[in-house]
């Protein structure tokens, strides 16, 4: 069986949005699969228009596709009335290229951006007709593995995957072929033998490989390899230079309406800004630039192949890439072409920019000043001044815009209600703002309720309640029940707990989100579908606080669940860094100021790629307007 | 000024799944891959001025698809199904190019029926048979839906303006009314077998023609050119 389309078709006419399942976007590829070929599945475990757009699963299909040793196709998860009726009439997960069975791959490789997406994973594995637990599998099956940024802390999944890779994918896809291609060479024998050649790729942690001790309290005693061969710690991967990478050259094109629909050109990879609460900013670090004419290729070139008058320029914080306003002022406005800068910096934000990016249509405008006092910005080093954001804002209403977004979040460490409330304050003080410039001004205020994350600073901090983060929310509500032009919406603390949950949970939790799929507990990101009922007496079941898991503060002597895994971060750096921004003190941006040896430079015999020597105009951290030294540096 | 021109196109294959607003999304690409110059609405958030026929459901194919598209600048009318087949998807087509003349009503204005071809899956030839000719001599066909919180009964027989059996296959040759009150191919299936018991459901639905009456006669907003046939369109899927 190679493709179950004629299968597949009559039970399209008989679900939503059927665009989801048939393929054919632009720049999808149809590879020939030959037995001296390894196939690669690549799956985002969430719906086709969350996962299509998705730059790393694009990057590695054309990367694998152009390799001679390797075919790659996609999947996505198939929306639960697709779901059931694929297993109403025994029909598998399939390939949305060619409609192959997920089971005839060599390897199922899933993206994983977010925690909630844990259950779909396994429903994923399920339903390409492999057993969910590793341990279960036989060599016929496909090996079941998983990248993206969740993997810093793979260990809620540690039953259920066979191999997990950390960091950039761009060069480890090729050695994991190479292993895979030999074991398939070989015949195929041996589960535990290709198993542990991948362990012993840089980069590639294979969880079944490690045996984990626990003290009386419930704590990590040690994690040790099981074999002399495995590393006791598996590092990241990092590309030294993005400019090697043009990719994606062929970005999909998709039939239907995705997020993100428009073309996307990365214009750095890693972000040195430091802010304390960003798990991507920590362990993607060091800064890695396109060099602007390769920017400039990949805008026009992809834009005549696409059609799409839209181009965002995505990385971490985009305003800080060099010379950004002259990439800008190139692109936008040139035949109704409008660009959008995902990740903006407030103090980096200027009329200058505002006035290039709005000369074809305004996209909408989202800043991220992320707490409402200046204390609480210190200490998540989000080193952004109140007139830094007026600055901005006005920059924006000046040149057109109405409204606009701003992202907070709450249930930060040392958050105090007077803190909380900066937040409506400085929300009000924007829309006084706008109000000078146009009668119906408003601004969004999105709030989310701050998950710690492996590999940062607050690693050890322990969460804030759902009954703390609703109560904080409601202040704010309160705050701003009166203000016509401030819209508020908040994140559901009770999903965040369970973010939290998995975020800083460990391998005990696999058979707790085994209950919870098992009980249909899948699409928990949908606000429809999650059910905290499910994972609450998942958790009961099986002996577990989800209050010691969550909400427990960590001391510096506890192994974490992670400590074997390493995004090249010194542990001493990131529990200085903790120590600084309880003392409310913050951290110059290194790519503009000496190294401060955070490791993950030192370490891999790497550095930052950055073309311009100075920051940009108008900031506050490694600009020399605003630095705040830690007195121990 | 100006030139507003009338794209006729087919939809075939896996690209039926795709919507009504999903197409005028990839219409909206591929004209701009093909560099025509599209023109724009005016104010803060220009866009191109296309407009399209009547919405063909999603899940069913077609032989006989209509855009207008407005051009700020006159184009040679002969290129423009040679500069667009490149820029689009498998299984959409362009069949047909016309200049039309400012002032042309709108094709959801003139359009007054289409005809269909229907596959009806679950009766047997004969059943299929009798079903068709109760329809046929039925004085009424009374169905009741539910509008905007309302219950609204319509009677669909004067909208079935042709019904017959194709024949091969289970399928049907109908021409239904688009207004006032259109029928859609999925109605025709439910008043078909709309007896206790029945379990039928709609195969393959294709649009094979749409039509404008003045006076009783019947023309295509833009008929096919005639070196085209419709006949290995028609037969060929593209899956």
């Amino acid at each position: 069986m190679t493709s179950i389309w004629t299968q597949l078709e009559p039970l399209l006419a008989r679900v939503q949005k059927p665009a989801r399942y048939i393929g054919c976007e632009d720049g999808a590829q149809a590879p020939e699969h030959r037995s001296d070929k390894v196939s690669w599945l690549l799956a985002y475990p969430d719906a086709y228009e969350i996962g299509l757009p998705n730059q790393g699963l694009q990057i590695l299909y054309e990367i694998l596709n152009e390799r001679t040793d390797a075919v790659a196709e996609r999947t996505y998860a198939p929306w639960t009335d697709l779901e059931a009726l694929l297993r109403a009439h025994g029909l598998p997960l399939f390939s949305v290229d060619t409609h192959r069975p997920a089971g005839e791959f060599d390897v199922l490789a899933f993206n994983l951006s977010a925690e909630l997406v844990y259950t779909n994973v396994l429903n994923c594995i399920d339903l390409a007709g492999v057993p969910v637990r590793a341990a279960a599998r036989d060599p016929e099956h496909p090996l079941i593995g998983a990248g993206g940024h969740c993997t810093y802390n793979p260990e809620p999944l540690a039953d259920f995957l066979d191999f997990a890779v950390l960091g950039d994918g761009e060069e480890v896809v090729a050695e994991i072929t190479g292993v895979v291609g030999a074991w398939k060479r070989a015949g195929r024998a041996s589960r535990a033998d290709v198993l542990l050649d991948l362990a012993r790729i840089t980069g590639v942690y294979v969880p079944s490989l490690y045996d984990v001790d626990y003290h009386a309290d419930g704590t990590i005693a040690s994690v040790s390899p099981r074999h002399p061969d495995v590393p006791a710690v598996v590092e990241k991967r990092t590309i030294a230079d993005l400019a090697d990478w043009p990719y994606p050259k062929n970005q999909l094109v998709p039939l239907t309406e995705v997020v993100h629909d428009r073309l996307n050109v990365e214009v750095f990879r890693g972000c040195t800004r430091g802010c304390r609460f960003c798990q991507a900013g920590m362990i993607t670090r060091p800064v890695r630039e396109r060099p602007a004419d390769q920017v400039r290729h990949m805008i026009t070139s992809g834009l005549k192949r696409t059609g799409y008058d839209e181009v965002a320029l995505t990385s971490l914080s985009t305003a800080d890439f060099s010379g950004i306003e002259r990439v800008v002022a190139d692109t936008a406005g040139e035949d109704n072409v409008s660009v959008s800068l995902p990740s903006l910096r407030v103090d980096a934000f200027t009329v200058g920019i505002a006035a290039q990016i709005q000369k074809a249509r305004r996209t909408g405008l989202t800043f991220a000043p992320e707490a409402g006092s200046w204390r609480m910005r210190q200490v998540i080093n989000k080193l952004i001044t109140e007139d830094d954001l007026y600055g901005a804002v006005e920059s924006a209403y000046s040149q057109g815009w109405r409204r606009m977004k701003l992202y907070f979040l709450t249930g930060l460490p040392t958050e105090t209600d007077e803190d909380t409330l900066g937040i409506a304050e400085l929300a009000r003080r924007c829309v006084e703002i706008g109000r000078r410039y146009h009668k119906g001004a408003s601004v969004t205020i999105s709030v989310g309720g701050f998950v710690p994350k492996p590999f940062t600073p607050f690693q050890w901090f322990g969460q804030n309640t759902v009954a703390e983060l609703t109560r904080k929310v409601n202040l704010l509500r309160d705050a701003l029940r009166r203000d016509k032009g401030v819209q508020l919406k908040w994140h559901d603390p009770k999903a965040t707990l369970i973010e939290g949950l998995a975020s800083r949970g460990d391998r005990r939790l696999g058979p707790v989100i085994e209950q919870v799929w098992r009980r249909g507990g899948v699409f928990q990101e949908w606000s429809e579908h999650f059910d905290l009922e499910l994972w609450d007496t998942a958790m009961s079941d099986h002996g577990l606080s989800t209050d010691w898991y969550v909400h427990r503060h960590r001391t510096e002597g506890e192994v974490l669940p992670w400590d074997h895994i390493s995004a090249g971060l010194h542990k001493d750096f990131l529990w200085q860094d903790w120590r600084d921004a309880l003392a409310e003190v913050g951290l110059p941006d290194c790519r503009w100021t000496p190294c401060y040896d955070c490791g993950a430079c030192t370490g891999y015999g790497i550095e930052h790629i950055v073309a311009s020597a100075t920051p940009p105009a108008g900031g506050s951290q490694g600009t020399g307007q605003l630095v705040f030294l830690s007195g121990a540096r | 000024m100006n030139s507003r021109y009338r794209i006729r196109f087919s939809k075939l294959g896996k690209i039926r799944f795709t919507s009504h607003r999903d197409v005028a999304r990839v219409w909206e690409r591929a004209l701009r891959r093909a560099a025509l110059p599209v023109a724009y609405t005016e104010g803060f958030s220009p866009h191109p001025k296309l407009s399209f026929g009547l919405a063909l459901s999603t899940g069913h194919e077609s032989l006989g698809e209509y855009l207008d598209v407005d051009m700020a600048e006159p184009v040679d009318v002969e290129s423009i199904p040679a500069r667009l087949d490149p820029c689009l998807p498998i299984g959409l087509d362009v069949q047909a190019a016309a200049e039309i003349v400012p002032g042309t009503p709108s094709l959801q204005q003139v359009v007054t029926s289409c005809t269909w071809r229907i596959e009806v899956v679950g009766f047997g030839p004969a059943e299929l048979r009798k079903r068709v000719e109760g329809c046929l001599g039925a004085d009424s066909l009374v169905v009741t839906r539910q509008r905007k919180g309302h219950m609204v009964t319509d009677d669909l027989r004067p909208a079935i303006l042709s019904l017959e059996m194709m024949d091969v296959g289970p399928e049907l040759l109908a021409e239904l009314a688009t207004q006032p009150r259109g029928v859609r191919p999925s109605e025709l299936v439910a008043v078909l077998a709309s007896r206790p018991g029945d379990e039928v459901v709609e195969g393959h639905v294709c649009r094979l023609h749409q039509w404008m009456s003045t006076d009783g006669a019947r023309e295509e907003p833009l008929p096919l050119p005639l070196r085209a046939t419709l006949a290995p369109h028609a037969e060929a899927r593209a899956s």
